[in-house]
């Protein structure tokens, strides 16, 4: 999976193209915290983050980039779901602030694009059982973040 | 006599347990949180947390990986003399935990938003410092994350809205923040004061442990009521529902304009981190978490 978020977002909204083909792939929303050492990159914490902030953005970067699933935190808005639903792309919730735990499932950073933006940049990222998420918003549009709303009306 | 390198080493040694353990009270508040779940959904957050609690223990690594930015709370004592620039030594700690522990390097130009080196900048970290009695020092630090700062709120409330105003402050902000603070909060707030002290008392407020009871007996009172407000939200773990949306509410008060009512709310997150460190026989020790 690839790491993109507003940095990277922003270059793509603008029609810059993206350096590696996303097409049916997963995009992460997330900064990782990393060092460099003589073996390589070591993802130290990688955990999600607020997918919210790309709201603006999202509908349009999934439509460029043909991404079929995102993961982060909080969940996106209510039309950017219906959005993603048409274009075929699920969201996957991992619980925020389980850095540790995300870090400790990478196998291998293979690639850093676009990497002058440090936290920000586009991490290729090999990863082993990463997880368990939940699939918050599914093809049919189906939102879990809607869930807590009917648990208070219900009441 | 404390030098500047034992001050130093103090601070990046609390950056180092902030970052990478919780305080005691909140991992007792979050096991009493996940034990009043029968949510699937709900427990499986919690069972990811106490996951990656371990595990950042074990491995020593921060939590999560926005190792956010920095308050210090210093309550300098009059008689304690200081051969070295508090500011400068501060700096020097947070430059030198970014590199050791490591930290995230996450400060930039508020306009131009090029990176800034070591989580300084212009005023980072903050500080902010009192002077008390005697020759004690006392260093407090919250560490906060664009999750929960982003949902920081101000609101300047009609002068005459008493307790419901305070509520509906504090509901207002927890359902905009939904799920995106990271669930479930711990919420700290400041009522009276003036703009820019609201503010300020709402992060102090932060620095309570969980278990210690307000001991102004109104506002233990008006933090249960708005404990049970809050958790009737239904936001849950992750904002994907459940029964405990905040682990507690922390309010602080101060005198304020006879024409005002200011009500500031500060979120934590979670992984809650803070660090406190006092002098024990003029020395310095890290004493949480």
């Amino acid at each position: 999976m690839v790491t993109a978020r507003d940095k990277v977002y922003s270059r793509v909204i603008a029609g810059e193209r993206p350096p590696i083909d996303l097409q049916g792939g997963v995009v992460y929303h997330c900064g990782p915290l990393a060092r460099r050492t003589p073996r390589g990159w070591q993802v130290i914490s990688a955990g999600p983050t607020t997918s919210a902030r790309l709201d603006p953005m999202q509908v349009d970067f999934v439509r460029a980039t043909g991404v079929r699933a995102l993961i982060g935190k909080g969940g996106v808005g209510e039309e950017v779901a219906k959005n993603l639903a048409r274009l075929g792309c699920i969201y996957l919730a991992f619980t925020g602030g389980a850095g540790a735990l995300a870090a400790s499932q990478v196998e291998e950073v293979e690639n850093i694009f676009w990497e002058e933006l440090g936290p920000e940049a586009i991490w290729v990222l090999r990863v082993r059982d990463f997880g368990p998420m939940v699939v918050a918003v599914d093809l049919r549009g189906n939102n879990l973040f809607l869930r807590r709303k009917t648990r208070t009306n219900a009441k | 006599m404390i030098t500047e390198t034992h001050f130093r080493d103090t601070v990046v040694e609390m950056l180092r347990r902030a970052e990478t353990s919780l305080p005691r009270d909140v991992l007792a508040a979050l096991k009493r949180a996940w034990k009043r779940e029968r949510d699937p959904l709900a427990r499986f957050h919690y069972k990811m947390m106490f996951k990656n609690l371990e595990l950042a223990e074990k491995l020593k690594v921060p939590l999560c990986q926005d190792t956010g930015i920095f308050t210090f709370f210093i309550k300098l004592g009059r008689e304690l003399r200081l051969t070295f620039d508090i500011t400068k030594a501060l700096e020097e700690a947070v430059k030198t935990a970014t590199r050791l522990v490591p930290l995230r390097e996450n400060t930039v130009d508020p306009i131009t938003r090029k990176p800034l080196p070591g989580n300084t900048g212009r005023g980072q970290p903050a500080i902010h410092i009192e002077l008390a009695p005697g020759r004690g020092l006392q260093l407090d630090l919250l560490v906060k994350g664009a999750g929960t700062e982003n949902y920081g709120r101000l609101f300047m409330m009609r002068p005459k809205g008493g307790p419901e105003a305070i509520e509906q402050a504090v509901l207002k902000t927890l359902e905009e923040a939904g799920g995106k603070s990271c669930p479930p909060n711990i919420v700290g707030v400041g009522v009276g004061g003036s703009m820019e002290t609201a503010p300020l008392l709402a992060k102090k407020a932060l620095l309570r442990p969980l278990h210690r009871a307000n001991p102004d007996a109104e506002l233990a009172k008006l933090e249960r009521r708005i404990e049970s407000a809050a958790n009737g939200l239904g936001t849950g773990p992750m904002g994907l529902g459940g029964k405990t949306t905040v682990l507690k509410v922390l309010i602080e008060r101060a005198a304020c304009h006879t024409a005002s009512l200011p009500v500031a709310v500060a979120l934590q997150c979670w992984p809650a981190r803070r660090a406190k460190a006092i002098t024990v026989d003029g020395k310095l020790r890290v004493v949480e978490p």
